[in-house]
């Protein structure tokens, strides 16, 4: 495998774990448009402490969920007191606050980056996106899976049925975080370098952008959503300078390289149309229930 | 004096902040929305200003626009583009669902709006910072010691009287009177006559303009224009409007004002960097603490404006 696909298999399993660290808390009804934060918690945890106490991948990587996770479980109960929109601004602020931190921080770099001396193949990320996607999974088979699909459906109605709505809520959003934080991690040892900006407010929303599409009804939504749109640009790759070419040919004007932000403009018009056409995502409950193989009744 | 000197300028800066802000206020005051193509369309009408006074028309329509054709071009353009954001973001918010987060539908479909057009006019411009050459920018006024641009009190002017425009407007006109209306209760105001599809849209070309005005505003005061310039602008205007209160007006304006002298203030005492942590620390502790902020209502959809 030449060191471009590993690479891109990184991103690509990076990107597919904290799609799930946002799906958590958007499938109990929270948009969380503050993923970044998160993320940033994790991979700076754990690049401080490769690079301050030399600490083997084993203990940073866990060390970097649970910082983001415990920074989600404490965020979470005065996060929770407001909703709807303040809900999206409230983490939002979150993220911004936690960047506005980290540049402030001369240990942590500043706005000058931190660089990593520990380093891991595209196997552990992708180890790691494997064992969150089983997770996810488990988690939405469970009883807790089903409270949380109770409290997004109606958080009133999930209360009267003996659902501690605070309770899933404030676990989604710790959980979420600790995912949220592994990717963090992983994109620490992957890249040997973190900088702010690569957790700016456009990195949460792009992330939010790939889980809602995905959709967020089923765990399928943001494992398709990520894929879909690390991969993109690599399938765009060969097809747009050939496009550009032809557009050349018959305006008769000089081609100009395309650049990166075409892919953009595609996920934003994706998202314009999908929320048009069909706002709950791609892949949605009645889609995999049709798409399972049917089970044999038993006789009655 | 130094002190006084860098308050004025945290003034001329929140007004930029304010009629941003006071625009982010209205898509939410009256629709429910938050609108996150608002930055872009403030971004977009210093850009196709620029752009005008640069290269002038496209198809060799014209050659370069003086700038008041230039300026007026801008807000045409973010005109424009929000009424087109109206029509593929807001009108589909329809309730089809029971889902509990449809409410994000618009505010999403908007982040899509965002992303589109910035990129478009960083394909269409580049991404590198471009100098705007606006009219008598070296003109300074000096109140005593304390030195003030001739634009800049010009722009002062001009965004108090877009603001007691506005207030007139959704004060005393009937369309003014219908937008309370669809605040208060889009379906009531339905049933009783408010026309919710001729009214809607006026929200979006109030933006438009709101943002195209704030766009130039900026881009004669800076000297500069960036595709990247609605980013920031538009944290500063939001973190204005939660510290105003969401949905109040003049809560926005004050909210935007304390942004700028925020900002200003903690660069003077502590540094450019520290400029992110107190603004959004100020956001975040409101948020926390009086999510109905400073001057703002107790909830969304009652007694605003």
């Amino acid at each position: 495998m030449s060191g471009y696909w590993s690479g891109v298999l990184s991103i690509l399993a990076i990107n597919v774990i904290f799609a799930y660290g946002v799906f958590l808390p958007v499938a109990t009804g929270q948009l969380n448009l503050g993923g970044a934060g998160f993320q940033a918690l994790g991979a700076y945890t754990t690049g401080y402490l490769a690079a301050t106490y030399a600490a083997p991948a084993a203990v940073t990587i866990p060390l970097g969920m649970l910082v983001a996770a415990l920074v989600g479980f404490l965020i979470a109960f005065p996060i929770l007191r407001t909703r709807g929109v303040y809900l999206v601004l409230a983490t939002f602020a979150f993220a911004e606050v936690v960047v506005g931190i980290i540049i402030n921080s001369p240990a942590l770099g500043g706005p000058m980056g931190l660089s990593v001396p520990d380093y891991v193949g595209a196997g552990v990320p992708l180890v790691a996106a494997l064992l969150a996607t089983v997770f996810v999974f488990y988690l939405m088979s469970t009883r807790f899976g089903l409270a949380m699909r109770a409290v997004h459906d109606d958080e009133t109605v999930s209360e009267l049925m003996g659902v501690s709505v605070r309770g899933v809520q404030v676990a989604a959003l710790s959980i979420g975080g600790a995912l949220a934080g592994l990717s963090g991690a992983l994109y620490a040892l992957s890249f040997g370098f973190v900088e702010v900006h690569a957790f700016s407010a456009v990195a949460s929303i792009y992330v939010l952008l790939y889980v809602l599409l995905g959709g967020t009804q089923t765990p399928w939504g943001p494992l398709i959503g990520a894929a879909f749109f690390t991969l993109l640009p690599e399938i765009l790759r060969p097809v747009l300078p050939e496009v550009a070419a032809i557009v050349a040919r018959l305006t008769g004007r000089a081609a100009r390289a395309p650049d990166d932000s075409w892919r953009f403009v595609i996920l934003g018009l994706v998202t314009i149309a999908m929320m048009a056409l069909r706002p709950e995502g791609v892949v949605t409950r009645t889609l995999v229930e049709r798409l399972r193989p049917r089970r044999r009744l038993r006789a009655a | 004096m130094l002190i006084l000197q860098q308050i004025v300028n945290g003034v001329l800066l929140g007004s930029v902040y304010v009629t941003v802000a006071v625009a982010f206020t209205l898509t939410i005051g009256v629709l429910n929305f938050l609108n996150f193509t608002i930055p872009t369309l403030f971004m977009l009408s210093a850009m196709i200003a620029w752009a005008g006074a640069r290269y002038g028309l496209p198809l060799g329509l014209a050659g370069p626009l003086p700038w008041p054709a230039a300026l007026a071009l801008g807000i045409a353009a973010a005109v424009a583009a929000s009424l087109l954001v109206e029509r593929f973001t807001f009108r589909y918010m329809r309730a089809r669902y029971g889902d509990a987060t449809e409410h994000a539908i618009p505010l999403v479909s908007s982040l899509g709006f965002l992303l589109v057009l910035e990129n478009l006019v960083r394909i269409a411009y580049g991404t590198d910072t471009q100098r705007f050459d606006g009219p008598a920018a070296n003109l300074t006024l000096n109140l005593g010691g304390i030195l003030v641009r001739t634009p800049q009190v010009a722009s002062l002017v001009v965004v108090a009287l877009l603001v007691l425009a506005l207030t007139w407007l959704l004060r005393t006109t009937p369309i003014g009177r219908g937008l309370r209306a669809i605040a208060e209760n889009p379906d009531a105001a339905s049933i009783l006559g408010v026309d919710t599809r001729r009214i809607v849209p006026v929200v979006f070309v109030l933006t438009g303009v709101l943002c195209g005005i704030a766009g130039v505003i900026f881009a004669i005061n800076y000297r500069e224009v960036s595709p990247q310039m609605g980013d920031d602008i538009g944290a500063k205007a939001i973190a204005g409007m939660v510290v105003g209160g969401l949905g109040s007006i003049w809560g926005a304006i004050l909210g935007g004002l304390v942004v700028g002298l925020t900002e200003t203030l903690a660069i003077h005492f502590f540094g450019a960097d520290t400029v992110q942590v107190a603004v959004w620390g100020l956001l975040l502790a409101v948020l926390l603490a009086r999510p109905q902020g400073l001057f703002g209502h107790h909830s969304i959809g009652k007694g605003k404006l």
